[in-house]
């Protein structure tokens, strides 16, 4: 792929820059020279087969592999021009700026204001009560749950549906005022109607955040995304507009895994 | 049209082979159909004229056939890429074949009207019309079978000769009718005839760029050759 084509960033500019990044589990290689580029206010989708790489290259942008024993990291990720990988780096505020939202739920066993007042306490980004209050229903606003949740805020988080949960784990990512949301397959324990929920919200939050989302569901990455990118074997093969990796991609590997080809 | 058969799910593959044999057989039809109701006019043959009219039912069937199979591969399969590209593909060039079919049998229903009047030396040029055209769906409905992308572009730019080959008969009927006004009613159910083998290579052309479509996915541009200044005379 020429480069001109794998930067081709389609009339939004760049938030992350990934440049050569190589990641290794000890001996093993699970990324190999990854160039990238993460779209402002625009929804990047990664997907490809189980293994491939894509969950490593998002844990990579928040420094999540830093907890992972023997694993290195090498190459340049950069937001907003601030590198990522520098050792130099504190990974807590770096996931202040770079927030994430997993597969399953995980709200913590607090009640739902605590669950997104968390973040803007230990980080010090509000300096009253009512700051933090205001600033707790924004962000549940945000997440599209104030409605459901107002009349209950000191209830357990862990009480609500699986849906909402979600939807909580979302607001609390929100709510310490990220510049990028990374979603790690953030619908697969989510029934349809909590799925279109989650992908309704992740409509309105491009308007604030670069997001980057990780789904076994092509269907879900044609929904949602305006870039697509396929990962194969820890190599990132293709990477353009949505709408051409789904209905024209260049690569055969592509089209071999979107159409259901694959062994 | 040939996809490969390596869908994990094969009953997926079958889906859409099944959807190819339709679109061959009904490209086989209006083949049939276009020759026949041309003979049908040439040889002065009623009982060609209403095989003809009689096939191009069949055409129909298949063209709801093929719509129907459309459906349900999109709601139920979901497909993507080459897949999703042939299966729409395959629902347009359905359309044209349909339209292509429902030409040749106004072209039969004509013959029979053109053939209770007396001889015309005018009848024969139509044959070189609907050569042209049978070429053109002949060719083109072997570059859907094949996957020929390249073929199909050549097939779209011989629409140009189609063209200029009704301008020139536009205006030898327009001297017959000029010279013999006993020949009104032929020569217009003739012209007829004419515009409509013209229509023909225009379907012809419109699936040709969904072949290329299917197989490339790319889209050919609109500037594909014309020349029929007698458009806006119609």
């Amino acid at each position: 792929m020429a480069d001109g084509e794998r930067f081709n960033m389609e009339a939004a500019e760049a938030k992350v820059l990934v440049r050569d990044v190589n990641v290794f589990y000890g001996e093993k290689q699970a990324l190999f020279d990854i160039d990238l580029d993460i779209g402002r206010n625009q929804v990047t989708s990664l997907i490809g087969p189980s293994g491939c790489g894509k969950s490593t290259f998002l844990r990579c942008m928040n420094r999540m592999n830093d907890v992972i024993d023997g694993c290195r990291v090498e190459g340049s990720i950069k937001v907003d021009g601030d590198e990522v990988l520098d050792a130099g780096i504190d990974p807590v505020q770096l996931r202040r700026r770079v927030g994430m939202v997993f597969q399953k739920p995980n709200p913590f066993p607090k009640s739902i204001y605590d669950n997104v007042a968390y973040g803007p306490r230990i980080h010090g980004l509000v300096s009253s009560q009512d700051d933090l209050d205001e600033l707790v229903q924004t962000s549940l606003e945000r997440a599209a749950l104030w409605e459901e949740v107002k009349d209950r805020l000191h209830q357990p988080g862990t009480g609500l549906s699986g849906g909402q949960q979600q939807r909580l784990c979302i607001a609390r990512a929100v709510a310490v005022r990220p510049d990028v949301i990374l979603m790690d397959e953030p619908c697969s324990a989510l029934d349809p109607i909590a799925t279109a929920r989650v992908e309704e919200l992740i409509e309105e939050l491009k308007k604030a955040y670069s997001i980057v989302i990780v789904t076994h569901s092509m269907q879900q990455a044609a929904r949602v995304s305006q870039r697509t990118a396929f990962f194969h074997l820890g190599v990132l093969v293709e990477v353009g507009v949505t709408e051409q990796i789904f209905t024209a991609p260049r690569d055969e590997r592509t089209q071999g895994y979107i159409t259901g080809r694959f062994g | 049209m040939q996809t490969t058969n390596d869908h994990i799910v094969r009953s997926f593959t079958d889906d859409l082979n099944d959807l190819s044999a339709k679109i061959g057989k009904m490209g086989g039809q209006a083949e049939a159909i276009l020759v026949d109701s041309t003979q049908a006019l040439i040889k002065r043959d009623a009982d060609l004229g209403l095989q003809a009219i009689e096939a191009d039912r069949r055409v129909d069937a298949l063209d709801a056939e093929v719509e129907a199979a459309v459906v349900r591969i999109l709601a139920l399969r979901q497909p993507m890429a080459i897949d999703l590209r042939v299966i729409i593909s395959a629902l347009k060039i359905a359309q044209a074949l349909e339209r292509i079919a429902d030409h040749s049998k106004n072209n039969a229903k004509r013959a029979l009207v053109i053939n209770r009047a007396p001889p015309m030396e005018l009848v024969k040029s139509i044959v070189r019309l609907s050569e042209v055209a049978q070429n053109m769906l002949h060719g083109i409905l072997g570059a859907y079978a094949n996957n020929d992308a390249d073929t199909a572009i050549h097939i779209r730019d011989r629409d140009e000769d189609l063209d200029l080959l009704y301008e020139g008969y536009f205006r030898e009927c327009l001297t017959y009718m000029m010279e013999d006004s006993r020949s009104i009613t032929s020569c217009t159910h003739l012209l007829f005839i004419a515009k409509n083998i013209e229509r023909i290579g225009d379907h012809c052309t419109n699936i040709a760029e969904n072949v290329y479509y299917a197989v490339t996915g790319d889209r050919l541009g609109s500037a594909r050759p014309k020349a029929d200044p007698l458009s806006a005379e119609q």
